[in-house]
């Protein structure tokens, strides 16, 4: 049907696309395995530490862990929900699939963060680099997620530290960005300010820079998280366990009830984990820290008893 | 001049990327601004400014918003490199600081105020006034020992623990005023510090700036576009148009000569009354002239407000005299005259 010509010059042939990836895979492959397999190294103690420590971990622990941390980072409120959340899941029986999600995700996060955070403050100083970066950050958020796996299978093979990486090539271009952003928004006149009274490059960016990109980067370490959190489903697909395993299965075997219950508890980490991030996001002034939540409770009545054991001291001085 | 603590000679800032040739272009040929433009695509910031600052004086350079005041003030702490020219301060060469030398003269030696205050936000207000001395690495207690006496001196004590943004403009700006003399530095530079001020707290700020200089015996550079202000403050006055300066003097000067119409036109609207003086508009008399006149008598450095009230009270002429014998007389209409300028 279809004639080699000017209307259809499809049919004289094509570009061997598929053949130079496969080709060019392979010779990666075959060449360069001892190196990413070197890259696994760290992946995979980082990962096998978190997993330990959050198995060994009673869930009440760290159901209280963060309670705690949610009232101070955000109120009793966010503290009473998270709470209830996470006794949800555990009473669904997917405290170990969560634990382990949990871990990889994290592990993501942290390696996400170590990447996207330098590489984000160095484009904004350098229009090169972030003219470069930018159309791999676009190509990596719209390529779909199941295209990474095959090259991710080869060189790494299959298993958790894989489908770690795979997650943060997935979900680090978030963090990128929003630092970039973060840091270009800073205003030139604090940047000149700083310049003025003799700050050093280091002392600008740690002093001023990063402390007022913060809460922008804190936005793109949200991002990063959710996206990590949806990876973790796709990436079952290369023998990641936990939650996104259970989906899995339940697809497999049509099985609502199994892939509800992984859903759910997939559902339950996004909601604890976006409302502990967007909680940091918000900008804080450094003082506020130490009188709110329980560290501020603690410290009340601390002073409380210091003062009843001194003197009788007007209230005001008590309140301040 | 031995005793200039500040010293610019002949100035140049091109910005762009043929600076060098256009500079070369506009020494050796003398292209206009408009031609430099044209040619090179570069923009004449500031064009062969020479001054010099004794100490305790408040240079003002006025002008208008793109006359280059701003960039040639950034070239005492070389926030800004300059094109050409040579600028010394407290006797270094700006120019020639290596990196850590030149944070100590910005750190020590060069405070500065900006329009828009450019506090950090995320630090509260005493940290905000002890930046200077924490990038130079003193301890916390001590510069925080100093910013609070620099806060006292501001009559900001009791507001170090709050931050920018609970702080009205007014506040915003003395703490920025303490900020720049934390390190108790040698030079002020003002970049148009109080222009962003509604005009009450404008003249409060002034009046507090010029009782604290007086005590401090800063050398002061101090930008505004408000030819007022330069005359409140300015022990000499800059005015600045096109990256050149136009004309140098003291107030009086600029009021009673100036050189063309641009500063004319700007001086057209100021109140003579409080800066002629009796000896700039009186007839001098001649050498061995009878000084047997009648009425009343002023002295030479009496401003023309004195003049006026005196001249309310007498009918005719008004002798001048330098404080021993008469040196002149003034008539009705002479005073008239120099009222109206």
């Amino acid at each position: 049907m279809a004639e080699c010509g000017y209307l259809d010059p499809f049919a004289c042939g094509k570009l061997p696309l598929a053949d130079w990836m496969t080709d060019g895979l392979r010779w990666a492959v075959d060449n360069y395995r001892p190196f990413f397999q070197a890259v696994k190294a760290p992946v995979d103690s980082m990962l096998l530490s978190f997993t330990a420590a959050l198995g060994a971990v009673p869930p009440m622990v760290v159901i209280l862990v963060v309670a705690l941390v949610s009232w101070q980072i955000a109120g009793v409120r966010l503290a009473l929900g998270l709470t209830a959340i996470l006794l949800f899941v555990g009473f669904i029986g997917v405290w170990p699939e969560t634990m382990l999600t949990l871990a990889i995700v994290l592990t993501s996060l942290l390696f996400s963060l170590a990447l996207g955070i330098p590489l984000g403050i160095w484009a904004s100083r350098s229009e090169t680099l972030y003219a470069v970066l930018r159309p791999l950050l676009d190509g990596m958020q719209t390529i779909p997620a199941f295209v990474y796996l095959v090259p991710v299978v080869m060189l790494f093979g299959i298993g958790n530290v894989p489908g770690v990486i795979v997650t943060v090539i997935f979900a680090v271009a978030p963090v990128i960005r929003l630092t970039y952003l973060g840091m270009k928004q800073v205003p030139g006149d604090v940047i000149e300010a700083m310049r003025a009274f003799g700050a050093t490059e280091s002392q600008l960016l740690w002093k001023a820079q990063l402390p007022l990109a913060m809460p922008t980067i804190m936005a793109g370490v949200n991002q990063t998280l959710m996206m990590s959190l949806s990876m973790v489903v796709i990436a079952s697909m290369i023998a990641v366990g936990g939650l996104g395993q259970m989906v899995l299965r339940g697809i497999g075997r049509l099985d609502i009830g199994i892939a509800t219950v992984g859903g759910v508890g997939i559902v339950a980490l996004a909601i604890v984990l976006d409302r502990l991030t967007q909680a940091l996001a918000k900008p804080r002034k450094k003082g506020e820290w130490l009188s709110r939540g329980p560290i501020g409770l603690v410290r009340s009545v601390a002073r409380t008893s210091r003062t009843d054991s001194a003197q009788q001291l007007p209230s005001s001085a008590i309140k301040n | 001049m031995t005793d200039a603590v500040i010293e610019c000679r002949n100035v140049w800032k091109i910005f762009g990327d043929k600076s060098k040739e256009a500079h070369s272009a506009v020494t050796e040929r003398g292209l206009s601004k408009k031609e430099i433009l044209e040619q090179y695509r570069c923009v004449v910031g500031v064009a062969d400014v020479s001054f010099t600052v004794g100490k305790g004086e408040i240079f003002c350079i006025m002008g208008l918003s793109g006359s280059g005041k701003s960039t040639l003030v950034r070239h005492i702490n070389r926030l800004v490199e300059p094109t050409a020219g040579v600028i010394r301060v407290a006797n270094q060469d700006v120019n020639a600081l290596e990196g850590p030398q030149l944070r100590q003269l910005r750190s020590q030696s060069v405070g500065m105020v900006f329009q828009n205050m450019a506090l950090l936000p995320h630090r509260t207000v005493i940290d905000n006034v002890a930046l200077s001395l924490e990038l130079r690495g003193m301890t916390r207690a001590d510069r925080h020992d100093i910013a609070l006496e620099k806060l006292r001196l501001v009559s900001l004590d009791g507001w170090g623990d709050r931050y920018p943004d609970e702080l009205s403009g007014g506040m915003k700006q003395r703490v920025g005023l303490a900020r720049a003399m934390a390190a108790d530095p040698e030079i002020l530079l003002m970049d148009e510090p109080f222009s962003a001020l509604d005009p009450l707290i404008r003249r409060q700020l002034q009046e507090q700036f010029l009782d604290l200089s007086k005590v401090l015996n800063k050398t002061t550079v101090f930008i505004t576009h408000d030819l007022d202000e330069a005359i409140r403050l300015g022990t000499h006055i800059a005015i600045m148009k096109d990256g050149r300066f136009v004309q140098v003097g003291t107030a009086e000067q600029i009021v009673t000569e100036p050189v063309d119409d641009y500063v004319a036109d700007f001086v057209k609207g100021i109140s003579r009354l409080e800066l002629v003086s009796a000896g700039k508009v009186m007839q001098p008399l001649a050498d061995g002239q009878s000084s047997a006149l009648f009425g009343p008598s002023v002295l030479a450095t009496d401003k023309l407000s004195k003049l006026l009230q005196v001249a309310k009270e007498h009918d005719g002429v008004i002798t001048v005299s330098d404080g021993k014998r008469p040196v002149g007389v003034i008539s009705r209409y002479d005073l008239l005259n120099a009222v109206s300028g």
